[in-house]
């Protein structure tokens, strides 16, 4: 991949707002979601799941459910031969128990039937003799020598005297002499944080129908972020080759992360090879809660010292995620991210995971970095209260730039924080009066951005119209960006141009729409596929006209003759090559394959004002601004929607999501009743600021932007609560029960 | 499953009296089939009032109202009187759920689900309503406090179901008013809550006031003590602090997943102050 040094183009389509092309299929219903598809002789699936946090199964006896009439398959950890590799094996174990029930919700069994009724009634006569075990659901327990072991034998190699077998990692960033900062500090604060677990709440419940021949070949359509990921897992814990599993993505209802893996997948798959028909399985949203990926929950500690002018001069956190019943990496990029926004000397970060008997988690919007950020930025924010500071000035004297030194190492190339913090300052919301019970607060967030394995394809039609083929399900408008950036580059209108999301057997492996990619590395694909396309038509074209392929050129949308000496050609439309390529050679096709890089990394500052009342603790958003630096915007509405969208699923985790679980460690809030994401009354219009600073690594400098906003919520919310109620809060979600407690305690 | 749809209460008391499995009454069904989809309600036979003549009619009788138990809550929104004469009691209808759930939810229903946090069960107590139940053995009425027995449960007899509710006359210078506490805005069951109905006097001190108040006990909770605070008060606040501490000692709430016993009862004596503050300057009172 060249780099992109200057991104000085005059952009003709990129930039401008058109129709979304999936609005008018979602709005009547004629989209396709994960639950929609049948198919004939199709059965239906159900899962029986664990009702104990953590049990030893001693036995399953399915005979009386298998007895059942219309009942024509039933499967068991035993159905399962577990994958060699630790990671294939985890989410093999995850998607069906083997002997032992790891949370509350746990797969243990599942029925393949005629009907749904006949499926629920067979779950019933499964009998599963359980010896309940000791949990533990606390990261903090869990880490403490004799806490129940949630997987024995899984334990990091190196752990420390006093921890439990649970801890399964350590990771540690960052350079420079703590003591020697600390010693620079005129204030340090030094406080402690915890995060509750949280739910993607995406609407769309997990759904598939797999169908497996006696052949052993076998389609499966799903609701997915990654069909291709779904197919390598799949096979792997079926036994099959990836190419005799061709795997359709539907369109999506949203993932937010929690669409990257597998659950209910393997075990239709296992159901149709037993039952040999289609199967087809919906969860319900109760087993969507207490199955399915919720983030990490986190015990962190933060220190930071400060000189009376604002210098950071050393900060250090140590952070305890868990990931649930396994062993979980997550903190490694909280780890990482912790104190990316700020150029330091001496900056250290140290990570733990511990198991926990919790679902397994799953990704959610920059997984790891909201946690690590709202605790440092938490502390920033206190200190610049200690000393009497403006919290943005506080951060722009602070702010890594280019050339800073990360604290998880990279030296950072062209970042748009400085010119974020600078926008928010010069923002009317940050000058507005507040009035009693008010406060304003801010964070600033970041995201790596990733990119990763790409294919496209683009195909030209007789027409001169133009389908590009590429591998990611859309979760946030990407096949609208895709269309722009072809078209631009094609110099053809955006309405000639289709982009459809294909099979796994119909493209090379794309890897999951995940780490704000898609738009970054399809969209950098795509515009290689087109140049690759505009090669084959000058060829073509050189060849019509009987000339040299390096006397052609290619400008706005035709093939010209590229100067008077190659002769004088009236030029040829992309529409005119594409009829008459049947009699100059065949179809024309663009295609690009990369495992990209460059993506660039993200940041984003977010300022929100609230209203706290004392006598209740309830929070009212009152007025809230994103600003963010986003390359070059493609399609400026989808850009709005995921600042707006991670603000919104932000603004849920500080103030009120949370899984709460009983002693007995059962989940009690598998509902959208009780797991409480913000509704519409609860919010404030969101506004959006973007910033275009291009990424030099994409060919229109483009950085993904669909993580970094859900980051600064967390502690910009924290932070203007707590100079709302006049006492710092340390923990998420700040419900009104534990506000109230704040301020009662403070007297 | 046996659907049935009659057409008049005798019919609806017979179905249920010949019932040989669990029966219920549906009504908007936002509680009934949620509980039927999840497993938790599994009835050999429903038995669906809306069809019962007069069962949807909202009428004026006595210098009151007559609401029949298949009202919806949207249909008491909507009627002109109604809403003057019992703010308080429509905006606790007007509460639940969502603009959608109000079209189906009904009052009855919401009584006979016996949830502590019934969102019109306050309103309902404070006013001093009746219901009239119709079983096996006929008619009878019944005040709407004794009817709720605990999270669940009511005290209505085998067979017996709820048919209309009675609310009566107002006098001048009288109104009511309803108040709970959610984490969000809406499309929440409450934590705490607070019914105020004044009758106020010539010289615009309180004569009368009824306080009643959910999801702090077992059942809805009318406070005699917070109401004795209120007469012959202009709702200073003496009175009010006398009205708050007379609530928060009725409060015997659980520690839950919603919230905390120390903020249930908290906030239950908060919601009753701002309450009676709404009930007394609509009823004409100023501070
Ligand atoms: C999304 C959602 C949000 C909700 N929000 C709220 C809220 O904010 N506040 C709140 O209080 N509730 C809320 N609810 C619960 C529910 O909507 C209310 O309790 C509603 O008033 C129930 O009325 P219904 O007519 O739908 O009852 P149904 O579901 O028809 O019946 C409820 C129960 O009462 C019985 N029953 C019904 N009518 C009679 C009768 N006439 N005589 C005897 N028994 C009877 C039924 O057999 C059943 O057991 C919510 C429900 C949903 C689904």
């Amino acid at each position: 991949m060249t780099r992109q040094d200057k991104i000085t183009r005059a952009f003709k389509q990129v930039g401008t707002r058109p129709p979304r092309p999936d609005g008018i299929d979602k709005v009547t219903g004629r989209a396709m979601y994960g639950a929609d598809m049948t198919a004939p002789g199709m059965l239906w699936g159900k899962v029986l799941r664990s009702p104990h946090a953590h049990a030893r199964i001693r036995s399953i006896d399915t005979s009386a459910a298998e007895a059942l009439e219309g009942v024509k398959a039933v499967v068991t950890g035993a159905d399962f031969t577990l994958p060699e590799d630790d990671f294939y094996r985890d989410v093999a174990v995850n998607c069906m128990a083997q002997d032992a029930a790891l949370y509350d919700g746990h797969a243990v069994a599942a029925v393949a039937a005629v009907s749904e009724a006949v499926a629920k009634a067979a779950l019933k006569l499964i009998k599963v003799e359980y010896e309940v075990l000791p949990h533990v659901i606390d990261v903090d327990a869990a880490m403490t020598t004799g806490a129940p072991v949630v997987q024995p034998g899984r334990a990091y190699e190196n752990v420390p005297e006093g921890m439990s077998e649970n801890v399964t990692s350590h990771c540690e960033f960052g350079h420079g002499d703590l003591a020697a900062g600390f010693a620079k500090a005129d204030v340090i604060v030094e406080r402690s944080f915890r995060t509750a677990a949280t739910h993607q709440g995406y609407i769309e419940p997990h759904a598939c129908l797999a169908s497996m021949g006696g052949d052993g070949r076998a389609d499966l359509w799903c609701c997915t972020q990654g069909q291709f990921h779904v197919r390598e897992v799949c096979a792997e814990i079926l036994g099959m080759e990836s190419s005799q599993l061709r795997v359709t993505a539907s369109e999506i209802g949203g993932g937010f992360g929690g669409k990257t893996t597998v659950f209910i997948e393997p075990v239709a798959l296992a159901l149709s090879r037993k039952a040999g028909r289609p199967v087809k399985i919906v969860m319900k949203r109760d087993e969507v809660f207490r199955a399915t990926g919720p983030t990490v929950h986190s015990s962190i500690d933060v220190k930071i010292g400060m000189t009376r002018d604002g210098r950071i001069t050393a900060g250090e956190a140590h952070l305890r995620y868990s990931g649930g019943a396994f062993p979980c990496g997550t903190v490694d990029m909280g780890a990482q991210s912790a104190f990316a926004a700020y150029d330091l000397d001496a900056v250290r970060t140290f990570g733990w995971n511990a198991m926990t008997n919790r679902p397994k988690e799953a990704a959610y919007r920059a997984p790891g970095a909201p946690q690590a950020i709202y605790a440092v930025e938490s502390v920033v924010d206190e200190l610049c209260q200690k000393l009497g500071l403006d919290p943005l000035d506080v951060r722009i004297l602070n702010a890594a730039r280019k050339g800073t030194k990360s604290a998880y190492g990279p030296t950072f190339d062209e970042i748009g924080l400085l010119a974020t913090l600078e926008a928010a300052k010069a923002h009317p919301h940050y000058t507005a009066p507040l009035g009693p019970n008010q406060g304003r607060g801010l964070s600033c967030g970041f995201w790596f951005n990733f990119g990763g394995n790409t294919c496209v394809t683009m195909n030209l039609a007789f027409d001169g119209t133009v389908t590009i083929t590429e591998g990611n399900p859309d979760i946030g408008g990407s096949r609208a960006s895709i269309s722009l950036m072809a078209a631009e580059e094609l110099g053809i209108p955006y309405d000639k141009v289709r982009t459809i999301v294909a099979d796994t057997a119909s493209i090379g492996h794309n890897d999951i729409t995940d780490g704000s990619r898609v738009t970054f590395s399809v969209g950098l694909a795509a515009i290689e596929a087109a140049r690759d396309a505009i090669a084959k038509m000058c060829a073509r074209v050189a060849k019509i006209w009987g000339i040299d392929p390096d006397a052609v050129e290619w400008k706005d949308g035709a093939v010209h003759p590229s100067g008077p000496n190659a002769g004088k050609f009236p030029p040829m439309t992309l529409a005119e090559i594409a009829a008459t390529s049947p009699n100059t050679g065949g179809p024309i096709a663009g295609h690009y394959e990369v495992n990209a890089d460059g993506a660039g990394v993200s940041f984003g500052v977010h300022l929100v004002d609230v209203e706290v009342d004392p006598e209740t603790g309830a929070t009212k958003v009152l007025r809230y601004t994103v600003f963010q630096d986003a390359g070059k915007a493609v399609h400026p509405d989808y850009v709005e929607g995921q600042m707006q969208g991670g603000a919104v699923q932000g603004i849920g985790w500080a103030l009120n999501e949370e899984y709460i679980y009983g002693e007995d460690g059962r989940l009690q809030n598998p509902g959208f009743l009780d797991y409480r994401v913000p509704v519409a009354s609860d919010l404030p219009e969101i506004e959006t600021v973007i910033l275009e600073i291009p990424n030099p690594g994409h060919p229109y400098g483009v950085r993904g932007v669909g993580e970094t906003p859900i980051v600064p919520p967390l502690a910009a919310i924290s932070n203007a609560v707590s100079r709302a109620a006049g006492v710092r809060l340390t923990e998420l979600p700040m419900s009104p029960p534990r506000i109230l407690k704040a301020l009662s305690a403070q007297g | 499953m046996q659907y049935e749809r009659p057409q008049s209460t005798a019919e609806a008391a017979r179905l249920l009296h010949g019932a040989t499995g669990p029966a219920r009454i549906l009504a908007g069904g936002t509680d009934l089939i949620v509980q039927m989809n999840a497993g938790v309600a599994e009835p050999a036979l429903v038995v669906d009032i809306k069809r019962i003549a007069g069962l949807r009619d909202i009428v004026a009788e006595d210098g009151g109202f007559r609401i029949g138990a298949a009202v919806s809550c949207a249909e008491m929104g909507e009627h002109a009187a109604l809403a003057a004469a019992w703010p308080g009691i429509v905006e606790g209808a007007n509460l639940i759920g969502s603009t959608q759930v109000q079209g189906r939810a009904t009052m009855a229903g919401n009584l006979c689900n016996g949830s502590p946090a019934a969102d019109s069960v306050p309103g309902l107590v404070a006013a001093g309503a009746t219901a009239r139940i119709v079983g096996p053995e006929g008619e009878r009425d019944c005040p709407v406090a004794e009817i709720p027995a605990g999270p669940g449960k009511t005290t209505l007899k085998p067979g017996e179901f709820v048919a209309s509710f009675f609310l009566p006359g107002r006098p001048a210078r009288a109104s009511d008013a309803y108040l709970r506490f959610i984490p969000r805005t809406e499309m929440d069951i409450a934590v705490a809550s607070a019914a105020v109905n004044l009758v106020l006097a010539e010289d615009g001190s309180v004569a009368e006031a009824r306080v009643a108040l959910g999801a702090v006990a077992p059942t809805v909770r009318l406070v005699d003590a917070a109401g004795a605070a209120l007469v012959g008060t202009r709702l200073e606040e003496d009175a009010l602090e006398a009205l708050a501490k007379a609530c928060r000692d009725a409060c015997a709430p659980i520690d839950d997943k919603r919230g905390t016993i120390e903020f249930r009862t908290k906030v239950a004596g908060v919601l009753a102050r701002r309450a009676a503050l709404i009930a007394y300057t609509r009823a004409g009172g100023r501070t």
